[in-house]
């Protein structure tokens, strides 16, 4: 590369990552990590409260050489970002609750295509128009299952505008790595919240990119589906000669229609294993004071924050409380919850949320302990006494 | 020379569009006397003329039977979901404008649950060729009755007739900014091929209907009997007007034999490119 190449390339890198400290939107700081990590296509339609990260977008990314498109819907939007990668983009969208709904369709093609692409889902109380400027964190199993059939993803719950940044860097080379569309699960609270974020050198910035074919186009067919060890398969782009196809009928390694139940079996397993046997690699989540806790306040997002305050008040006066903060919610940290439950020291778990109960759901279903609930529908979120209370009783 | 070398090397005797036809997928699944098969010649004989590598043709195709087209083509291929075709195309369009990209699908996947992105597709001016095949039904689920389905003509899901006003495509295309617009029959097997040529040469939004005969699901309920009786309809009935002035006027009505159906290339302007 000749020295001024390789300086615009340096440049475009430096202006993509705003290095430094600053005081900074959630929603704002979830763009900018997107920037950060590459991102170069967004198609996305305005919807509370998640609009700041298009808006934010749209003022950055054609100056950095990257395309914003403004879609007709949540359906073009999701379909625009698939076919943006299957052409090599970094591609990303952001919507709320009921744009979340209309991308479900194409979440699924994603997930059959093995495409990978960024989803931020700013979760307001739902369901339906519900309240679109409030609170909420009721898509937390929409995420896992919104789509018809069986297949894996993976979901982020920041809790601050700087895991806003953080985790939607992560999210994107997690979707590269895997092949399969992730979800920054923020909610109104962290996405409207301004706060301090640090933002690295561009050289810090940790970047993984996807695997790609191992022969040049001609040698010999490119099978788009011919998984390695860690299940996931290398792909080639539109436009670089390996004439790929890609469908969302049932296909066999080739991309081709294979329309029969055995290879449907084989296909489905392994969308859901390549995330369950790289769940380790995957799952984040922060902990404290669960060694000898007989009570473990387990959240994720916004309520965490409220959380975190209650616990560290319960141990000041005294109580073994612990505290689990979820950063991935899907994988779901289960062989971290099952290890807590065979310490046996865990007399119950506490479990906060703004939902009726979707997280605690997941966790009865490892445990016989008590789950306690402190549940709200939407709108607000638990204040820490509330939980403290819990905790006391 | 190595086994792999052998098996891509083209015989001497290989015909013309050959290569671009995915060999290891036939047999196809269209069935009898279905206008699809020519669409795909057409097409594939467009790209081979168009003077572009054939790495840089993508084809993005929806659901239903035209929806496999895509499937059959051996370049950069895409099956995606019903209705879709088109923001998928435009995401690959869009970021890398070097690609042509052509979207072949039907009538239902493009005009029905994909018509809100036709239109915005189309005002957009995206670099895109559609090839809307039209056979006036769902013929993949079994003969419903959609927007295109003529006044009257029976479906599976109008047993006493079509009781809707059906879409006119061309004058749609035209008035939601297409820059080229056309309507030909799989019998104007050259003017087809033209047209799509024609559209690989624009840099804009680019819509071509074609009526291809359905013969299992819409010909049988309308007595049409098998595809080579749709084709002489075609052949008895079009009439041939380049740059017609009133495309308000083209309305297609299968059933009254004494109705015209106009075909030709009716619009091919410049406006200013998508995102240029």
């Amino acid at each position: 590369m000749p020295d001024s190449a390789a300086a615009k390339v340096r440049t475009n890198q430096e202006q993509r990552v705003l290095t430094g400290t600053h005081f900074m939107l959630g929603d704002h700081a979830c763009a900018e990590g997107a920037l950060a990590a590459g991102m170069d296509f967004f198609g996305g339609y305005p919807i509370t409260p998640s609009t700041e990260i298009a808006e934010h977008i749209a003022r950055r990314l054609p100056a950095l050489g990257g395309r914003f498109v403004q879609m007709e819907d949540e359906l073009g939007s999701m379909a625009a970002i698939i076919g943006a990668s299957a052409a090599g983009a970094r591609s990303f969208t952001a919507t709320s609750g009921p744009g979340f709904s209309l991308m479900m369709e194409n979440i699924g093609l994603a997930a059959m295509l093995e495409v990978p692409c960024v989803v931020a889902d700013v979760m307001r109380a739902s369901p339906s128009t519900g309240l679109p400027t409030m609170v909420g964190q009721s898509d937390i199993l929409q995420a896992r299952w919104g789509s018809h059939g069986d297949y894996g993803i993976i979901a982020y719950t920041p809790a601050s505008p700087q895991e806003c940044f953080d985790l939607t860097v992560r999210a994107f080379n997690a979707a590269d790595k895997y092949r399969v569309p992730v979800f920054i699960m923020m909610d109104e609270v962290v996405g409207h919240m301004t706060e301090r974020v640090i933002i690295p050198t561009a050289d810090e910035v940790p970047i993984i990119r996807r695997k790609g074919p191992r022969h040049p186009p001609g040698e010999k067919p490119f099978l788009s589906y011919e998984p390695d060890e860690d299940l996931i398969p290398p792909i080639a782009h539109a436009g670089d000669g390996y004439k790929v196809h890609m469908t969302g009928l049932t296909h066999d390694e080739r991309g081709y229609p294979a329309l029969t139940a055995e290879v449907h079996d084989k296909l489905i397993n392994r969308l859901v294993d390549k995330i369950r046997i790289n769940a380790a690699d995957i799952e984040m989540y922060e902990e404290f004071g669960t060694e000898d806790a007989d009570t473990i306040v387990i959240s994720f997002g916004c309520t965490a924050r409220s959380a975190r305050q209650a616990v560290n008040q319960a141990r000041a006066e005294g109580m073994k409380c612990g505290f689990l903060r979820l950063m991935t919610v899907w994988p779901f940290p289960e062989t971290r919850i099952r290890e807590l439950i065979k310490g046996g020291k865990v007399k119950r778990f506490i479990v906060p949320e703004i939902n009726l109960g979707q997280l605690r759901r997941e966790i009865e279903r490892l445990t016989q302990l008590p789950v306690l609930r402190l549940n709200h529908a939407g709108g607000t979120m638990p204040v820490p006494n509330a939980i403290l209370e819990l905790i006391r009783s | 020379m190595s086994v792999t070398e052998q098996v891509i090397q083209p015989a001497a005797d290989i015909h013309p569009i050959d290569n671009l036809l995915r060999a290891d997928r036939l047999p196809h699944i269209l069935c009898p006397g279905c206008g699809i098969g020519t669409v795909i010649h057409g097409y594939a004989h467009a790209i081979a003329a168009s003077g572009f590598d054939e790495n840089d043709h993508v084809c993005v195709s929806g659901i239903g039977c035209s929806g496999r087209a895509a499937g059959y083509m051996n370049v950069d291929s895409y099956h995606a979901t019903h209705g879709r075709a088109l923001p998928f195309a435009l995401g690959i369009a869009v970021h890398n404008p070097k690609l042509k990209v052509t979207v072949i699908s039907g009538d239902g996947d493009l005009t029905a649950i994909g018509g809100n992105h036709l239109i915005h597709a189309a005002r957009r001016n995206v670099n895109l060729n559609v090839i809307c095949i039209n056979n006036f039904n769902y013929g993949m689920t079994g003969g419903q009755v959609g927007p295109t389905t003529p006044l009257g003509a029976r479906g599976s899901t109008a047993p006493d007739g079509a009781v809707e006003e059906p879409f006119n495509l061309p004058y749609l295309a035209k008035a939601t900014g297409a820059e080229f617009v056309a309507r030909w029959t799989i019998l104007h097997v050259r003017e087809f091929q033209d047209a799509v040529l024609r559209s690989m040469q624009k840099t804009g939004f680019c819509f071509i209907e074609v009526l291809a005969p359905c013969p299992t699901s819409f010909g049988r309920a309308n007595k049409i009997g098998d595809g080579l009786h749709e084709v002489e309809i075609y052949r008895e009935r079009c009439r041939i007007e380049n740059g017609a002035p009133n495309l308000q006027d083209l309305d297609i009505d299968l059933i009254d034999e004494n109705k015209s159906i106009t075909v030709g290339n009716f619009v091919d302007i410049e406006r200013r490119p998508f995102m240029q």
